[in-house]
């Protein structure tokens, strides 16, 4: 192209100059279909469809296209268009004013919620008395909702948290791409079920549940020992691999020596009892004691991760994220901390599988397909990686989601949606919904680097032709 | 570190007195062993011998440059001596005593301090926590340590806050050489501290490494940069294919028609070994 530019030059570089530069300019300008408030547009536009389709009618056998036909042409589509282009109109043209006059509120550090942010930096008693409320509200929560939403949040939510911190750990900290966490939850329940006497094959003396979870996390601990300190030398996607294969192992293994797991068949565990003498308790069929058991369980691994987040092995962790060799230069010694974060992980995993077990009162190979383990990835990186509230709240509200679906969308189609949200939110919010600091930050280097790498070769057009006109 | 300090004042011009000095230190240290030996150093990628027996010593106090082409071995040689490479074949000896199969964390706690080739700064922490990051092998950074790297590096205090990633090239050197010091290393290891940069942050870093080794600390150098680093070492060494093929105090090497020939690009009528 440059060749051809030069020969038309040689006559006249005065007017083709300027031709050039007006073919540079329309090239440069970005076409209406293009502009970022144009896509924001189309893809508000996308979520009024879906959204008309999701509350709207839905689909008979008979006729499959019925609901598309009643839910595209009616009142309902329109009321979607039109709250979404209101949100639009609102987004694009009203901005500028709420964003200045936020930042200048900021600036001059007046203003209701500059000044609650600063007190509520300087003063720790104040985050106390916030977490106490939350944690209240948290203990209270059975009581508020009805008995369905305690199922889910003592079957599905309390679960899936107690697992998603424990993925955090290998995943947003160390960086360490696990896809066969499942594994270990599996470990955790089967160590339940084996020494409460509930398997084919007695154990030596029989345990409390309770007492079973050192022993669960003993197990699992020697297991992501064993994984981890052949593998751990790998990275990123040959891991991933690894840890597939290892869940593969142990999920093939539970189905199919069903003279010591009961394979698909299952096995019934015991539910949790306590018995002290003087007190017993046993739990029964109530969700509710189960909930707040396992709010117990949460709270107690949460203070005792974000305590090591600020420790010295948190700082390892980052610095192997960053990057293995300066770490192992800086005196890190990675392959001792990589295998402490897998072991903390699975240990995680397999209490939430003793809880599980001695919750449901039964189990089988089914409950450990490797589906689980890529739903609990993505509830992490929904929440955002290495965000212990992030973590938290993607997976109460990806959790939340399907449920709520269900009475709303055909049952099948449920996890279609939960695809969409995940697939939006990976390319409008790859941080995740509250993300932690250095993510961010990692994020918005990525833009900047692409930003200046693109900046001398938009600038470097110019200067080669103004380079080549005198020759 | 300060006594030593002491017989490095007295450093003229010449190599002479940096020789007498190193001979006080060592004698001092009451120990006739260099601080970092290799002996008979084979190193295979695979079933390729990348390193086919090397010897070099660096001794107290000293500036050591390590020259050669592109795969010559050079870095290689440095990851060697740092143990992120364990030697098929002889010995890597630190004060006399075998240090080859100790991993590099743990060698950072023998008082050696490894700048990695390409810098490799954690981008997204920040100057201060890479630099706290480099005193992981105490319980807390040293803040007289800190305050040297801030003197040597001006730069660095007024940017303490920002994130390394978005520190330019030269910045991002003297981050990784401030990094290592923290770990107060006896012997630093660079890998070409000078890729990559403008030759007037070439300069400025190696006046630096000058003012380092003057503080006390002993210096091996491996660069491709052959002129710079000789005129900083006082001595060197050159690499070709895996085989020392020459060693000499550096003045020596400068004035060497061969070295003139192959690494300072100047065309002088001699054979090539």
């Amino acid at each position: 192209m440059t060749a051809i530019d030069n020969t038309s030059t040689t006559g006249a570089p005065g007017p083709t100059g300027s031709k050039r530069a007006a073919e540079a300019a329309r090239l440069r300008r970005t076409a209406w279909y293009s502009h970022p408030r144009f896509k924001r547009l189309v893809a508000l536009m996308g979520v009024a469809l879906v959204g008309a389709q999701v509350t709207g009618e839905q689909g008979t056998n008979r006729d499959i296209f019925h609901a598309l036909r009643e839910n595209m042409t009616g009142p309902g589509l329109w009321l979607w268009v039109g709250a979404c282009l209101l949100i639009w109109v609102v987004r694009e043209f009203l901005r500028a004013p709420v964003a200045n006059a936020w930042s200048t509120a900021r600036r001059a550090g007046t203003g209701p919620a500059e000044r609650a942010r600063t007190v509520w930096r300087r003063d720790p008693r104040l985050r106390m008395l916030a977490l106490t409320a939350l944690l209240v509200f948290l203990v209270v929560l059975p009581f508020l909702v009805s008995r369905h939403w305690q199922q889910v949040l003592v079957d599905q939510i309390a679960i899936y948290v107690l697992l998603a911190i424990g993925l955090n750990v290998v995943v947003g900290w160390a960086g360490m791409l696990d896809l066969g966490f499942i594994a270990f939850f599996a470990i955790g329940a089967y160590s339940a079920a084996f020494w409460t006497g509930s398997l084919p094959v007695a154990p030596p003396f029989e345990l409390n549940n309770f007492a079973v979870i050192p022993i669960a996390v003993i197990t699992c601990l020697v297991a992501g020992v064993l994984l981890g300190a052949p593998t751990l030398r790998l990275r990123g996607d040959y891991l991933a691999i690894v840890t597939l294969g290892f869940h593969e192992i142990v999920y093939l293994m539970a189905k199919n020596w069903v003279e010591f797991t009961g394979g698909t068949r299952g096995a019934s565990v015991d539910r949790f009892s306590i018995d002290l003498g003087f007190f017993s308790y046993q739990w029964g069929l109530d969700p509710r004691p189960y909930y707040w058991l396992q709010l117990g369980f949460i709270v107690a691994l949460l203070v005792l991760f974000i305590r090591l987040e600020h420790s010295r092995v948190g700082r390892a962790w980052t610095a192997i994220r960053e990057d293995e060799v300066a770490a192992a230069a800086t005196g890190v010694d990675t392959v001792r901390f990589k295998l402490l974060a897998f072991a903390i992980g699975a240990s995680t995993s397999g209490v939430a599988g003793v809880v599980y077990a001695s919750k449901l009162g039964f189990i089988n190979s089914e409950f450990f397909i490797v589906l689980f383990s890529v739903l609990v990835l993505s509830y992490v990186i929904f929440g955002g990686m290495g965000s212990i509230p992030g973590v938290l709240l993607g997976t109460a509200i990806l959790i939340w989601l399907p449920e709520f679906l269900r009475d709303t969308v055909p049952a099948q189609d449920r996890y279609m949606y939960l695809g969409a949200l995940l697939v939006i939110m990976m390319i409008y919010r790859p941080q995740g919904l509250w993300p932690s600091r250095r993510r961010v930050r990692e994020l918005h280097m990525a833009e900047e680097g692409t930003a200046t790498r693109a900046m001398p070769a938009a600038g470097g057009r110019p200067a080669t032709t103004g380079g080549d006109t005198p020759s | 570190m300060s006594d030593r300090n002491d017989h490095r004042t007295t450093e003229g011009a010449g190599r002479v007195s940096t020789e007498k000095s190193t001979a006080t230190a060592s004698d001092a240290a009451g120990a006739e062993a260099p601080l970092l030996e290799l002996r008979d150093l084979h190193v295979f990628y695979g079933a390729i011998e990348a390193l086919k027996g090397i010897n070099l010593s660096v001794r107290t106090g000293e500036v050591v440059a390590l020259l050669g082409a592109n795969g010559a071995g050079k870095s290689t040689t440095l990851q060697t001596a740092s143990g992120m490479i364990a030697p098929r074949q002889g010995g890597v000896l630190l004060h006399g005593e075998r240090v080859d199969g100790i991993a590099s964390h743990e060698l950072v706690r023998f008082g050696i301090g490894h700048v990695p080739e390409g810098r490799r700064v954690f981008a997204r922490m920040s100057v201060l926590e890479n630099l706290h990051m480099g005193a992981y092998r105490f319980k807390r950074p040293d803040p007289r340590d800190l305050e040297r790297v801030f003197h040597l590096f001006p730069r660095l205090a007024e940017r303490r806050k920002q994130v390394a990633g978005t520190l330019s090239g030269g910045e991002q050197q003297m981050l990784a050489i401030g990094r290592a010091l923290m770990g107060k290393p006896e012997l630093l290891l660079l890998d070409e501290p000078s890729m990559g940069l403008a030759p007037l942050i070439v300069q400025q870093i190696f006046d630096i490494l000058k003012e380092i080794n003057e503080q006390g600390t002993t210096l091996l150098l491996v660069e491709q940069n052959a002129s710079r680093a000789l005129q900083l070492a006082n001595r060197g060494y050159v690499l070709e294919t895996g085989e020392m093929v020459m060693e000499g105090p550096a003045g020596e090497l400068l004035a060497d028609p061969r070295i003139r020939a192959a690494y300072l690009g100047e065309h002088v009528e001699a054979e090539h070994s």
